[in-house]
Order: C-alpha cells, then sequence, then structure tokens
C-alpha cells in the first residue's frame, strides 16, 4: 500500500535521535503494518533470527540433525518488530526503533536475544508512527543492554505539542544506578500466567528468576490478575476496531499504491486497497468494521473497553498493594523455525504468543523484555518486568538488577562472518570484535 | 384536486391566503392577539400552525409541518481545527494542505484553542448549557475528499446544549406586525469541514482541492420547531447576524461559510410525526424558505394520493424550484462511530473550577469569555428602539445589511435631525440608491458626513423635501460638492422672503381667475393646481407647505 511512498517528514522520535548526533543506518522489515508475531507477513519476505547462525545453536543442532541443509530451517525472530531485533542483535547497530501495541517489540526482543523495551503509554511521542491501535502504540527501543535502553530512554520522552496523548511533565534524560541491594523491592508473579501452553524450560528459568531475587532478600509473592483470560478476547475486539479506521485513509488517492481502474473513485479504493493490504490486514479490517456496525457496537466494542479498564484496574490493585515490579515470561518458548510457525495462521498465532504481553498494553503500563539464558537448543530466552505507570526509570533499574546477575552470553556469529568472508572476498565487511 | 393551502402562518409575502373555506376547523396552536401593530411582538407562540385544504372533501384532515435544522458554520480562525495550515478561502488548490490534513499516516490531530472559543461564544450567545467535558469521535465514511475515510466530530457528548434562538417573523401583511418565536437548539458541536470535489464529466474525472479539508465547523442542530419555509429563513438570518456579531463565523452563505440542512415531516395534529426528509446543501436564504415549503407541499400531496414518504436525502434544483432525491445515497449509511483515541477529552472551566497555577495559555476560562462577549443583535435592536423610540421593524431593518448600523449611527452623530427623519432617510432613500446599483454601503459615494449636513439642511428648513433629494441624488452621482454647495450652485434654497411669496400669490391668484372660482366652488384638487403655479412662479423654491397656507389665507380674506 505505501509502495513508493517516501514520508516528507520524521517522526519524533527519529527527530529525536537524529537532534542528538545518531546516525540513521537504515530501515529495517516488519510484518505488513505491524500486524503479527513472527515478522514473517511483510512485503519484503520473512526476517530470519541471526540466532539460526549463531555457534551456540549451530553446535546444539549438530548433535540431533544429520547433514541437513542448515539454512532451510532458520528460526523465526519473532514480532512485529523483528527486524529491529534481528539488526540489533546481530550487531548491525547501536539500537533500533520499533513498535509495540501487544507485545510486538518484547516478543522478538526475547527470542533474539537482546533488550526490548516498551516505555509507558504518553511517555513517548507517537507523532510519525504509523498507527496500528492508537490507543496502545507505543515507539518501543531495541538494544543489547538496559543501560543503553535507558539512554534512549532518556532521549525519546518528553512532552510533544504534535501528540495530544503525551503527558505534560517534563522528562530529563537520566542514568540508572546499580542497585546493590534489592531487600526493599517487592517483585509479584502473577498466577494466571502461569498457563499450560508455557514450555517447561521457559517455566523452569521463570522459577529461577523469581528466586534469584528472594535469595538476594527481594520479596517476592504470587499476585493475581483476575480477568487475564479475557484479555485476547479483548484485545482482539480494540484493536481490529481500531485498524478498521486507521486503514481507512488507505485509498490510493493522496498517496501510495493506486490502482489503474478509472471506472470509477469507488472502484479504485476497492481495487487499491485489495491490491495494497495483504490478507492479514483486510481480515483484521473486516473484523473491527463489524464490530463498529451500530447494532454491534454496544456488544463489542463498549463492553470490550469496559473489559480493558477491569484488566488495567487488576494492575493497579496489585501495585497497590505494594508491589514494585512484576516477574512474567514474554514468550511461551523459544524461536522456532519459520517451517513450524507458518503452519499456523497469522492470527491464531498472535492469539497464542500475545499471551504475556498485551494485557501490558492495554493498561498503558511500561514493561521491558531482559534475555536471561539460553534453551537447551542454544536459543535465548528472555523475561518481561512490568511497572508502574511512568515509573519506567524505576523498572529499568530492577532489569538492570538483573541484567548483571544472569550474565546472558553474547551472541557467536564469527563462523558466519569467517563463512562470509570468504565468499565476498573483495569487499570489505564491518568488522565487528566477538569474543 | 384541491391544492392544500397555509391557512396562515406565512403570510403576505410568499403565501396566498385560501379563502377560509367553510367547514375548516380552528385547532390548537392558533395564536391570537399577537398581531397588533405596534407592540414588539412578545408573544412566544405554540407550534405548528395548520394548514388546510381550500375545499375541504369529506375526511379530509388538516396538517402540520415539523421543520428541524443541522446549519454547518465555517469557523472565522486563522488556521484549521487540528492542524495548522492557514484557513482562506480563496487560495489556489491544495495549497493550503498539511500533513494532517493529507492524511499522511503517523500524523496527529491538535485541537485549535480559537475553534474552542468560537464554540464556546456561540454556545453562550445562543444560551447554551457548556459541557465541561466533551468528546471527540470519528464518524467513518468513503468519499474522496474525506482523505482520513474519517471525519472527527462529537457525537457523544459535544461542546454545549440546550440553548434557544429567539428570531422574528411578519405576521401581517405588513412589516409592522412581527412576531418574536423561539427554536431550541438542541447542540453545538465542533467538527471539520471536507475537501472539495470538482466533478469533471467531460473527462470522467473528479478533482479534488483539499484547502477546505480540516478547516473547523461549528454544527448547530436546531430542534424541529418550526413549521415553515419563513419561520426556517427568519431562523438562520438571526444566527447569521448572531456569528457574525460575535465573529465566530462569517456566516455568508453564498459563499459556503454557512451551509444548512433542512428536516422536513407533516402530519395530522394529534398523530405521531410523520416520516421525515433531509433537503440538503441550501446555500440561500431564500431557497432555504422556498424549498421547505416545497418538500412540505410534495409531501402533503404525496400522502393525500395515498402515497409514502421515504425516509430519504433530497437536494433542491434551483432551476425547477423543487426538491429532488439525491442519487448518490444508497440505502441507509453506518458510520460506525468510534472514540477518537488521539484527543483526549475536552475540558473547560469557568472561574470557580480554574485549577490553581494553570497556564492561561491551556485553559478556557467560559466565565472569561461570557464577560468579553460582544453585544448581540437582539440587544443592540432593543437600544435603537428605547434609544431613539425607533419602530422594531426599522431596527431589524438597519442590522440587516452590512455596515448600515454604522453608517446611520455616524449620521446620528453629526446631524440635528430626529431619529425618525434620519432613520427613514437611511432605510428609504440611501438604502434604494444601493440596492438599486447593487452596491455594498462600504462602496456608497455618499458619506455619513454629507448626509448629515443634508438633513440639517432640511431640518433648518433651509430647503424643502424635494429640493434635499434631488441634492442627495446629485450627491450620490459626483464627489467633491458639499450639499451646502450643491444647494447654493443649484439655488435650491427655500424662499425666506415672505413678502415676495405673499405678492406671488396674490398675482397668480389674480391671472388664474377660473382656478379660484373652482376652489371656491369647493374642488379641493383646484388648490393644487394654484400651488403648483406658485411654485413654479417661484422656481420650485418656496415651501409648498408655506404656499398652501398663504393661499388659503388670501383666499378666505
Amino acid at each position: 500500500m505505501l509502495k513508493g511512498y517516501v514520508p516528507p517528514y520524521n517522526a519524533t522520535v527519529v527527530q529525536k535521535l537524529l537532534d542528538q548526533g545518531a546516525l540513521l543506518m537504515g530501515k529495517t522489515n516488519l510484518d505488513e503494518f505491524a500486524m503479527g508475531s513472527g515478522s514473517t507477513d511483510g512485503i519484503f519476505g520473512p526476517v530470519k533470527n541471526p540466532w539460526s547462525y549463531s555457534k551456540q545453536y549451530r553446535e546444539k543442532r549438530k548433535q540431533k540433525s544429520h547433514g541437513e541443509n542448515e539454512d532451510s530451517d532458520w528460526l523465526i525472530t519473532g514480532g512485529s518488530s523483528g527486524g529491529s531485533a534481528a539488526a540489533v542483535s546481530a550487531f548491525t547497530c547501536f539500537a533500533a526503533l520499533g513498535s509495540d501495541t501487544g507485545g510486538s517489540t518484547r516478543n522478538p526482543a526475547a527470542h533474539c536475544g537482546v533488550v526490548g523495551l516498551k516505555p509507558s503509554y504518553g511517555l513517548v511521542s507517537r507523532h510519525g508512527l504509523i498507527p496500528l491501535v492508537n490507543s496502545m502504540d507505543v515507539p518501543g527501543t531495541l538494544t543489547r543492554c538496559v543501560d543503553d535502553a535507558a539512554t534512549v530512554l532518556g532521549i525519546l520522552a518528553g512532552h510533544d505539542p504534535k501528540d495530544s496523548t503525551t503527558i505534560q511533565d517534563p522528562v530529563k534524560p537520566f542514568t540508572l544506578p546499580s542497585l546493590t541491594d534489592v531487600s526493599k523491592l517487592c517483585i509479584g508473579i502473577p498466577k494466571e500466567y502461569l498457563t499450560p501452553a508455557l514450555s517447561s524450560e521457559v517455566r523452569s528459568l521463570w522459577s529461577k528468576a523469581a528466586n534469584l531475587f528472594e535469595s538476594e532478600g527481594a520479596k517476592v509473592i504470587e499476585v493475581s490478575l483476575p480477568h487475564t483470560s479475557y484479555s485476547i478476547v479483548c484485545y482482539h475486539v480494540l484493536c481490529t476496531s481500531e485498524v478498521a479506521s486507521n486503514m481507512a485513509r488507505f485509498d490510493g488517492l493522496e498517496y501510495g499504491h493506486r490502482c489503474d481502474t478509472d471506472v470509477s473513485t469507488e472502484a479504485m479504493y476497492a481495487a487499491t486497497r485489495r491490491e495494497g493490504f495483504n490478507d492479514v490486514v483486510r481480515e483484521r479490517i473486516l473484523s473491527g468494521n463489524f464490530f463498529l456496525l451500530k447494532e454491534n457496537y454496544e456488544n463489542y466494542f463498549v463492553k470490550a473497553q469496559k473489559v480493558r479498564r477491569l484488566i488495567a484496574r487488576d494492575f493497579v490493585n496489585v501495585f497497590n498493594s505494594g508491589v514494585d515490579v512484576l516477574l512474567t515470561p514474554t514468550t511461551l518458548s523459544e524461536a522456532v523455525p519459520h517451517t513450524e510457525f507458518i503452519r499456523e495462521d497469522n492470527r491464531t498465532r498472535s492469539a497464542q504468543n500475545d499471551i504475556f504481553t498485551q494485557a501490558v498494553n492495554m493498561a498503558g503500563l511500561p514493561a521491558v523484555s531482559v534475555p536471561m539464558a539460553l534453551s537447551s537448543q542454544g536459543l535465548p530466552i528472555g523475561l518481561q518486568f512490568i511497572g508502574r505507570a511512568f515509573c519506567d526509570q524505576q523498572l529499568l533499574t530492577v532489569a538492570k538488577w538483573f541484567e548483571k546477575r544472569v550474565q546472558f552470553p553474547v551472541i557467536q556469529l564469527q563462523e558466519l562472518m569467517d563463512d562470509c568472508s570468504s565468499i565476498f572476498e573483495n569487499e570489505k565487511l564491518a568488522s565487528v570484535s566477538l569474543k | 384536486m384541491a391544492t392544500p393551502m397555509l391557512r396562515w402562518c406565512c403570510p403576505g409575502r410568499r403565501w396566498i391566503f385560501a379563502g377560509i373555506g367553510g367547514g375548516s376547523r380552528h385547532g390548537r396552536g392558533v395564536p391570537t392577539g399577537s398581531t397588533s401593530s405596534g407592540k414588539r411582538g412578545q408573544s412566544s407562540v405554540a407550534q405548528q400552525p395548520l394548514i388546510t385544504a381550500q375545499k375541504p372533501r369529506k375526511g379530509e384532515r388538516e396538517w402540520a409541518a415539523v421543520v428541524g435544522l443541522e446549519i454547518h458554520a465555517q469557523i472565522a480562525s486563522n488556521s484549521k481545527l487540528f492542524s495548522g495550515s492557514q484557513v482562506d478561502f480563496a487560495a489556489p488548490p491544495n495549497s493550503l494542505v498539511s500533513f494532517f490534513d493529507a492524511s499522511l499516516p503517523g500524523t496527529l490531530p491538535v485541537l485549535n484553542r480559537r475553534c474552542v472559543e468560537a464554540a464556546v461564544m456561540t454556545g453562550l450567545a445562543l444560551d447554551c448549557h457548556i459541557n465541561r467535558k466533551s468528546l471527540f469521535d470519528r464518524k467513518h465514511y468513503f468519499y474522496a475528499d474525506l482523505p482520513a475515510g474519517y471525519q472527527i466530530t462529537q457525537q457523544r457528548l459535544p461542546i454545549a446544549v440546550n440553548g434557544s434562538l429567539a428570531y422574528s417573523v411578519c405576521v401581517g401583511q405588513r412589516w409592522s406586525q412581527m412576531v418574536t418565536r423561539t427554536v431550541g437548539v438542541k447542540q453545538i458541536q465542533l467538527e471539520q469541514d471536507s475537501g472539495k470535489s470538482l466533478h469533471d464529466n467531460l473527462r470522467s474525472q473528479t478533482l479534488i482541492d483539499l484547502n477546505r479539508a480540516g478547516v473547523g465547523l461549528l454544527e448547530v442542530v436546531l430542534e424541529p420547531d418550526m413549521s415553515c419555509g419563513e419561520e426556517a429563513a427568519a431562523a438562520i438570518r438571526e444566527l447569521q447576524l448572531i456569528l457574525q456579531a460575535l465573529g465566530t463565523s462569517q456566516a455568508n452563505m453564498a459563499e459556503g461559510q454557512l451551509r444548512v440542512d433542512a428536516n422536513i415531516s407533516v402530519h395530522h395534529p394529534g398523530e405521531p410525526l410523520g416520516v421525515r426528509t433531509e433537503v440538503k446543501n441550501l446555500n440561500s436564504a431564500r431557497f432555504l424558505a422556498k424549498a421547505i415549503d416545497y418538500e412540505i407541499q410534495r409531501q402533503i400531496s404525496e400522502l393525500e394520493n395515498g402515497g409514502k414518504i421515504l425516509n430519504e436525502t433530497r437536494s433542491f434544483d434551483y432551476k425547477l424550484g423543487c426538491t429532488v432525491p439525491m442519487r448518490d445515497k444508497e440505502g441507509k449509511q453506518d458510520y460506525r462511530f468510534m472514540p477518537e483515541p488521539n484527543l483526549p477529552p475536552l475540558l473547560l472551566y469557568d472561574s470557580g473550577s480554574l485549577p490553581t497555577g494553570a497556564d492561561p495559555q491551556q485553559v478556557i476560562d467560559i466565565d472569561q469569555l461570557r464577560e468579553q462577549l460582544p453585544e448581540l443583535p437582539r440587544v443592540t435592536r432593543e437600544k435603537l428602539v428605547r434609544q431613539y423610540g425607533m419602530r422594531p421593524e426599522h431596527s431589524f431593518a438597519l442590522l440587516n445589511e452590512v455596515g448600515l448600523l454604522e453608517f446611520f449611527q455616524n449620521v446620528m452623530k453629526e446631524t440635528r435631525a430626529e431619529p425618525k427623519k434620519v432613520t427613514s432617510w437611511v432605510l428609504n432613500t440611501f438604502l434604494g440608491f444601493l440596492k438599486q446599483q447593487n452596491l455594498a454601503v462600504s462602496e456608497s459615494p455618499v458619506t455619513p458626513s454629507a448626509l448629515a449636513e443634508l438633513l440639517d439642511l432640511l431640518d433648518r428648513k433651509a430647503i424643502s423635501s424635494s429640493a434635499a433629494k434631488q441634492v442627495f441624488e446629485e450627491l450620490w452621482r459626483s464627489k467633491g460638492k458639499t450639499p451646502a454647495q450643491m444647494v447654493a450652485e443649484k439655488q435650491l434654497e427655500l424662499m425666506q422672503d415672505a413678502e415676495a411669496l405673499e405678492l406671488l400669490c396674490r398675482s397668480t391668484l389674480e391671472t388664474h381667475p377660473q382656478v379660484v372660482t373652482d376652489v371656491k366652488k369647493g374642488n379641493p384638487r383646484a388648490i393644487n393646481k394654484l400651488i403648483g403655479l406658485v411654485r413654479r412662479a417661484t422656481l420650485g423654491r418656496a415651501d409648498p407647505t408655506v404656499i398652501k397656507e398663504v393661499l388659503e389665507r388670501q383666499l378666505s380674506s
């Protein structure tokens, strides 16, 4: 739909980075219009997880498989901001921006072994972010460590007159303290997040993390977010409704792809939108329009808004009871091979994979995925911390403490680099020193 | 088939009075005692005057019409409602379009303060309750002049509700029989205007100009308290004057700054309301009244012929003078209203609720706006009547023309003539000349000072009124000379020499014995002949009333 479209302005977050001297290296791949949890449904093709080529993964693979083509079973990055996560994971850049509406930054961060931060809604400007769900979207950051995330957030946060949903309070850049004493910290473990679909490896890492905090003196308690089971459906209704509305502007008239029909305006709209949108997008638009019909509005949209408030209130209640930060998994398992992922459709996968992340967007809270350890297959697994609204600094402080304790290993791509240099002898590759 | 006619309600100008045929009933809602001239009609009338058939047949009953109006007024502001692009009605196509107006992805709306103030001021002027909290919504439909595929409006909770608009209509044959009516203001809401589309049928293409897309509109919804075209037109006229006085909109219908849609239905009194039709895009007050009255007639005829009224949208064909169904509305539209997620609720304050230390740039104080409201037309008219003893209908006429009131007041400042005289000259002579040459007050060749000077001469009886008219015409045609100069040049001064006049009269009487005899016989018109003769002899410089006096005295002696 946006073929050939070159935006004539910079998003506020991009401009802020440029103003600080950042170099824009490129734009990354994603699921079309940020709809998806695998970064597999983009017009430029699916994104491959760098860990597919890591020494850690390949060694484990060699033990199992016998002489298979090593490239055919590459892994997904997760999504929808998979390209950004892959770029950071493969040392292509210092940091990357993504968007997070239901977990689109945290999910690929977990699968790619990087830090994925979703700031509080209203902290970072959405001006320039192509909206998916206006009331849930935030620009997200992908970085290799928590300190980097804090640096970037410090630059991006703050009121933007061009975005009426940003808060007015002034924000200044900050450095994270190195927390040593966690005895005053209270960590909450939401019991509803313990679902059968959770892989045993992730579950055991989650327990291990909880024990880590407890052993160092923090208070770790089980809490309840009773409306968790409704959040996927609620999210689905609200998301598709807003999508249907936001996508109405893509008609081929003012910019972007326009179909050649000249029968009538309506025919042009219909043809353009059919050609310009993939199945996933069209499906969401149709669903959303259904929910917004006069006869359905009360029963679906308004009801979902009410349920959303209940979900948000669950979090408020938990934080009011003395919990500082919640600890949950980010994903159900480590990254899966692309061939396996595409066996189910986009909607099913999204519903499955957003389970730990999307309630956070409904409540507008800050959350960060921090890589913890490698799975038995040598693939990254990350855990999620959820903080109080606008307490992003505190959230990152805790995340930083955790990151230091778990010492997640660096991805080893030297083999890949060596393979590549032998093929492209004459070309200069950016050399990265890896230990 | 007898065509049903209005029995009363819109008498005089537009309707032929049906003879009130035998058997027609008086129903409720007929106002009495409200037509005496000279009274500033204070009676507020109960609704729905009746329409009866000229020759009511057996079983035929009366009809009542119900008219509601939806008015869109473009807000007079420097920039658009949600974006910073300029508002200018005569700019080259697509030259005032910001990224947001063109619906580029990633752009967000930012509310324009001036537009909110305009809405609040209009709400206060119409006695509305201003909602301290109001919300914005998206109204979805696909059309080429709506880039985002939705319009941002206020459907759930508009900025102002429950007001009223008082207007005056003539109920008799004469201007002096004016009655005040009120129509309820259901709500006022802020919303975006769409772009303009020009259909080029020759090349089978449509040209889109987005200059107007995103301009702020005030939608004013009037309750269906009106019953005919004249009332609707009068209400619109008063609303225009109010908006212009407030400065919130220029409200010029011909320029599209004020657009009116009418909702019309008919029913038998005592029965439920009928199916209504919507007549859209009426861009002059005159056609508005015509269209409404036509539609009322059409519905009555249709129903009396056993047909049904469809709940449809129609437009008015100016050339044919009738309403026609609009072709591009197929079935009912579901606008899929949804809250606008990028705009938080709009909160307004008054002096009591203003948060301490609030940045004045960021808040709106309703009380402050109320204090700063300019004088409303109704008040201005009342003042004119009080101050100058003016007739109410004259106060209306003075406010009805742009700049006329100011002209009048400037003349009043410089002249000693009586207000009644000034009013008459301004409304009859001056306005007459303007209309003849299709000029605005600002284009008048005669200045207030010139007219004031002329009226002074008249007041001092230095010239006769016919001489004054002559001078006025001269002033209109050529500039540079003052009235006094013209009078001197043309020797128009009234004869002041009483003796000379006496002599002239006597000589006229002597030279016209036959006429004298006629007068003495009792022929009332004969004296006029004598007056005319004397006047001619004085070269028109004697005051006819004085001549008459002298002649009569001489004749009787």
